[in-house]
């Protein structure tokens, strides 16, 4: 199974927070709203969103997923970042679409 | 599983904390994950938690998360002073939400929280009284699996 360590370099992707790198990718959830996040990603996806506020984190921890994707050249916050260190959680940046990266990690997981 | 009588515990939540929404409900996931409740309760507690948790930041002043964990049960209520809800049975539909649209932007409010809650509970009770504040029992059974 594809692992949260693998797909840096395969989709080229920036590392914003390095967490459980370890982690197995289950699938993948795209959204921006947390609330549909919330309710319906699954656990060990990967999360793909514009969102880059603190509560994004609270959401991958709860849920169990396995890292998120900030797209569009955008950045996780400050406290995003910290909160983000101390809950293990990975985060990725790039500047490419949500299209793209879905795109390519449509291939590499299903 | 490690519990002999009961655990309880409680958590203050402070309405507009959104830097620090979600601590309880993890801190909540991590102490059931402890004690070796199965995956699936944990899992479900989390969730529920977790919205209602998120449910007193956008709408409340201020509230507590109290929980109980049995070899049978746990039980999460939280007690807000809050606005209160109106019409529980509209607050229950899918997409009604009276979040403002700072907190939608953020992309909370889209109606899903108290449905999701629903969802992830065995049960699930709210009281409320309009001007006050809202009460929400959940208990989430853990002694399959």
């Amino acid at each position: 199974m594809l692992k949260v360590s693998d797909i840096a370099e395969k989709v080229g992707l920036d590392i914003g927070v390095k967490g459980e790198l370890n982690k197995d990718i289950t699938g993948c959830y795209i959204s921006d709203l947390l609330s549909d996040v919330m309710a319906n990603s699954k656990d060990g996806e990967l999360w793909i969103t514009l969102q880059t506020h603190p509560n994004i984190v609270a959401v991958a921890v709860i849920k169990g997923l396995s890292g998120i994707i900030i797209t569009n050249g955008r950045f996780p916050e400050p406290d995003t970042v910290k909160k983000a260190e101390s809950e293990n959680i990975t985060i990725f940046t790039t500047h490419k679409t949500t299209f793209e990266i879905a795109g390519l990690l449509y291939n590499m997981l299903k | 599983m490690k519990i002999k009588d009961s655990i309880e515990g409680c958590f203050q939540l402070m309405g507009g904390d959104f830097t620090n929404a979600g601590a309880a409900s993890s801190e909540l996931k991590s102490t059931l994950a402890r004690l070796g409740v199965s995956q699936d309760a944990v899992r479900r507690a989390a969730i529920a938690a977790f919205e209602a948790e998120m449910n007193v930041i956008i709408h409340a002043v201020a509230g507590t998360m109290h929980y109980v964990i049995t070899t049978e049960e746990v039980k999460i209520t939280l007690t807000d002073m809050g606005p209160g809800i109106e019409d529980i049975e509209l607050a229950m539909q899918e997409g009604y939400s009276t979040a403002p649209d700072w907190v939608r932007e953020m992309g909370w409010g889209a109606g899903m929280g108290l449905p999701n809650i629903k969802k992830n509970a065995d049960k699930f009770k709210i009281d409320s009284v309009v001007g006050e504040g809202a009460t929400l029992e959940i208990t989430i059974c853990i002694k399959k699996g």
